[in-house]
């Protein structure tokens, strides 16, 4: 049967609303298959709005991989903004996608990619558009599986009420895994349950529905045990081990609305063992895997083509540590000398040799920005969060910036961390003024400039602060405007430093997102339900909204942020594997009590965090020792 | 001091400039001018079309873009300028560059501008077609002439400035429907003012003045813009700029290239 596009339903709606071109598709290597010659059909979703999700590498990349498959077709969707979903429910326009115009509901599966939880209003949206039961246990055969994916589905618990499944790390081959479990249930005829076991039972597909959580009297959780035989008592997570045979994406999409980055993306390596404390990306994306320096650069080359893009972005989560990154950006700036093409490092290490990269790098175009995290204010701090970057290290590294022509740079730190005292938030304001001291002293002009920029800490599952207690938002608000004070009180400075932070209250609405448990999802549902979608928008969210909620339901949400929990307390998540061993884990935590700093253990011997034995992956980095050739100059063809 | 000058050397100076005309249809009506500019930047690159750059740190490529449809406004006669640092073959500039274009904007043609020409003066009015569903061609010549006779007609827009009133009567240099029963098709034509007076401002203006209330959403094209006669017309703005028979002038890439290469001296 064919599923007709809804554009037509559609048109008439796009003048009177804001952007309409986000809901039109047609981005530059899009596709849109025939529906009848595939019969396993995904629908991937990023839950935030088309400027945002568009550009995420998840989702491309997924895209591309399902539909390089003859059969198998995939398209997008992303939450429409609430003047567009209040002209659909008026119209009964339902959730579409944006390639095809074709409804979610029609779809096998709903693939959600999870960056950020504060994503989970914008799901129940997006289900309530569609047509599809908010919960699973209401779907039946003509419903989608609801997929969750990306690093928040590293604790499902709190969205286990609306999801089916939830696939924990790398997607590239699990996605075709499914599809080939799906695929053969179809033939097979088999019912929603069936193809759910078969999911849970071929491994790495996490279906909520066959675990039970028991609780203890007073709130914490006894055991979660799975209840059906042959379901794995622990669900692991996917590893893809060679970066160089999964290029995605090949066909970056090119959109025609604006989005959030406007450049091409190729991801330099996966995974990161510099093992700050509090940085989950870190902990759950073991081991670090690089993608070659000849394999960078057919992405670049391919990329570029396909798109017209005239920056590209190197990403990583700590870009600078790819063992040959000085053979990349020489042989890229090499190769596009005089060609108006820039190529960025959008996250930086405090040390100089950031300084020689940058230059290189912007060598072809436009300057990008620096940015700089030592992430803790104070020496002491940053021990406890393993960030080892000493106040010289930034001072230098700054003005090293400053000599070489940067005239702004971004500090960026965080508030909330365990142990943190007043003490520790008011060195950050010294670190800046030293940085602006250093800077005018070495270019010999007042005009230098840095900005402060704040986030707040929230603790996360599957790292070694996973325990600890959260910062109360009076506190955090209270330690910001301390901060902003010291800032303002040296006048010889206070012109010079910028100073951005967000108050503490939605990262508590975070905190219980993350650390929370399946009773949550009661909580979200009732946001919903008074009208919160957007969470991740200030305009939009409301913490009062959460606290109203949560009190209707009868969850304290204390609970589950500042409390701080014992290691005896079985958590939400334990049941998911991350490869990390808990009592790695645990004894990394009193380490950091200790104020205990540990190495890189790409230049350490192995200390046992559990990911490599447990998943049979192992670090994969260079040199190689090749070298990037230049591309061969011929004649513009369009020259006369 | 230093860190004002870029390394290395100057782009190379823009040797030749186009004049190029396209369109703006269907789905592709509800991209906002930034979202063409941005398209058109991508697909320069992805055709190889060698543009002339600005210096300093960010340099941009030389483009200059000569007014633009609103977003959700269609067009037939959109004109943008760009200048090269390598002289080009016009013709295949224009097939590659619309070949690399989504499909909507369509590069329909491409003229080398003489020296010393500018193209915004050129442009005094546009022609607007305004497709009117659901409403009937009587309603829409009533309210047509109910719209000329008024002297004046303030009618709000919201701009990034906030709510403003302009007067929707004055711009209008004509307006006339056609159609049926069931779709009018109104015909207007406008002078280029400022702020400007767009389609939206025009069917306020009706529905101000004699209860126009399209039920569903009108569909406005722009058909041309350019110089405006004595009498009303909206004429081609590119006219002055292609080889005429009696003498030498730049070439032209476009749709009846080689009957204007045939008629021309060479």
């Amino acid at each position: 049967m064919p599923v007709e596009s809804l554009f037509p339903r559609l048109e008439p709606l796009l003048p009177t609303v804001s952007k309409p071109i986000q809901y039109v598709g047609g981005e530059l290597n899009s596709q849109v298959k025939d529906w009848d010659e595939t019969d396993v059909r995904w629908a991937l979703m990023y839950p935030d709005a088309y400027e945002v999700g568009l550009p995420n590498q998840g989702v491309m990349i997924l895209y591309e991989v399902l539909n390089e498959q003859p059969r198998t077709l995939a398209e997008r969707t992303y939450s429409v903004w609430p003047d567009m979903a209040a002209k659909m429910r008026e119209a009964g326009v339902p959730q579409f996608t944006v390639d095809g115009h074709r409804p979610v509901k029609d779809f096998d599966v709903l693939g959600i990619s999870f960056s950020t939880e504060l994503g989970y209003t914008n799901m129940i949206e997006a289900l309530d558009l569609a047509g599809i039961p908010l919960h699973a246990r209401d779907r039946d055969e003509s419903h989608p599986i609801v997929l969750a994916g990306g690093h928040a589905a590293f604790n499902p618990e709190p969205i286990a009420d609306f999801l089916d499944a939830a696939v924990l790390g790398d997607g590239e081959q699990a996605v075709l895994e499914m599809t080939a479990v799906i695929r053969q249930a179809k033939l097979d005829g088999a019912d929603r349950e069936e193809t759910l076991l078969r999911l849970a039972r071929a491994g790495g597909v996490y279906v909520p529905r066959f675990y039970d959580v028991d609780y203890l009297p007073d709130g914490r959780i006894a055991r979660v045990v799975p209840n059906r035989p042959d379901v794995p008592f622990r669900v692991h997570k996917r590893t893809v081990m060679d970066l160089d045979e999964w290029p995605y994406p090949k066909q970056p999409l090119v959109p025609l609305a604006e989005t959030v980055h406007e450049r091409m993306s190729v991801e330099i390596f996966r995974g990161c063992t510099r093992g700050c404390r509090f940085c989950q990306a870190g902990m759950i994306t073991r081991p670090v895997r690089e993608r070659s320096l000849t394999g960078i650069g057919e992405m670049v080359k391919t990329g570029l083509e396909a798109t017209g893009y005239e920056e590209v972005g190197l990403l990583s989560l700590s870009s600078a540590d790819h063992s040959e990154i000085g053979e990349v950006a020489k042989g890229l700036a090499d190769r596009y000398e005089g060609t108006q093409t820039s190529l960025s490092l959008p996250s930086t290490r405090v040390d100089a040799f950031n300084i020689d990269l940058a230059q290189e790098l912007s060598r072809n175009g436009r300057r990008s920005g620096l940015t700089f995290a030592p992430e803790g204010g104070s020496e002491r701090l940053r021990k406890v969060i393993n960030k080892m970057v000493s106040k010289q290290d930034l001072v230098d590294t700054v003005t090293a910036a400053y000599s070489a022509g940067w005239r702004q740079v971004k500090l960026y730190f965080m508030v909330g961390l365990p142990t943190e005292t007043d003490e520790d938030v008011l060195e950050i304001a010294e670190m800046a003024r030293d940085v602006i001291r250093a800077g005018r002293q070495a270019t010999g002009t007042r005009d230098v400039r840095c900005t402060v920029s704040i986030g707040g800490f929230v603790p996360k599952p599957h790292t070694p602060f996973q325990w600890a207690s959260q910062l109360d938002h009076e506190t955090t608000d209270r330690r910001l405007k301390l901060l902003r004070n010291a800032i303002n009180d040296d006048r010889s400075t206070a012109k010079a430093i910028g100073y951005r932070y967000h108050d503490g209250k939605p990262g508590i609405v975070e905190g219980l997102l993350s650390r929370g448990d399946r009773r949550i999802g009661a909580v979200i549902e009732q946001v919903w339900r008074d009208g919160g979608r957007f969470d991740g928008w200030s305009e939009h969210f409301s913490y009062e909204r959460w606290m109203e909620a949560a009190t209707k339901v009868g969850v304290d949400v204390s609970w589950y942020t500042t409390r701080e929990r014992e290691e005896s307390e079985v958590l939400p998540w334990d049941h998911l594997d991350s490869g990390l061993d808990k009592e790695w884990l645990w004894s990394d935590w009193q380490d950091a009590l200790a104020e205990q700093d540990l190495d890189d253990c790409r230049w350490i011997p192995c200390f046992d965090c559990g990911v490599c034995p447990q998943m049979g992956t192992d670090i994969q980095i260079g040199p190689t020792g090749k070298t990037l050739l230049p591309l061969t100059v011929v004649k513009n063809p369009l020259s006369v | 001091m230093a860190r004002n000058i870029p390394s290395g050397p100057p782009p190379p100076p823009p040797v030749q400039k186009l004049r190029l005309r396209y369109t703006k249809r269907g789905r592709l009506r509800f991209t906002s001018h930034r979202d063409i500019a941005r398209a058109f930047e991508r697909a320069l690159r992805r055709a190889q079309v060698p543009m002339a750059y600005s210096a300093g740190f960010s340099p941009h490529p030389k483009i200059s873009w000569v007014g633009a449809a609103p977003t959700g406004v269609a067009s037939e006669a959109e004109y943008v300028e760009i200048s090269v640092a390598e002289r080009v073959d016009l013709v295949r500039l224009q097939q590659a560059l619309d070949e690399s274009l989504p499909a909507g904007i369509d590069i329909t043609e491409v003229v080398e501008a003489p020296l010393g020409s500018n193209l915004p003066d050129r442009i005094e009015a546009s022609d607007w077609s305004i497709l009117l569903p659901g409403v009937s061609l009587d309603t829409a010549q009533q309210a047509v002439s109910q719209f000329l006779t008024a002297a004046e007609i303030p009618v709000e827009r919201l701009m990034k400035q906030g709510l403003r009133t302009l007067d929707a009567r004055a711009a209008v240099v004509r307006m006339s429907a056609a159609g049926d029963q069931d779709c009018a098709t109104l015909s207007v034509v406008v002078r280029h003012v400022t702020p400007a007076v767009r389609p939206d401002d025009v069917l306020s203006g009706l529905r101000s003045v004699a209860d126009l209330a399209p039920p569903m959403p009108p569909q406005a094209t722009r058909l041309a813009q350019g110089p405006l006669s004595e009498t009303g017309e909206v004429s081609d703005p590119l006219a002055p700029d292609r080889p005429s028979p009696e003498g030498p002038g730049a070439t032209r890439a476009g749709a009846d290239l080689e009957q204007v290469a045939a008629g021309s001296p060479s």
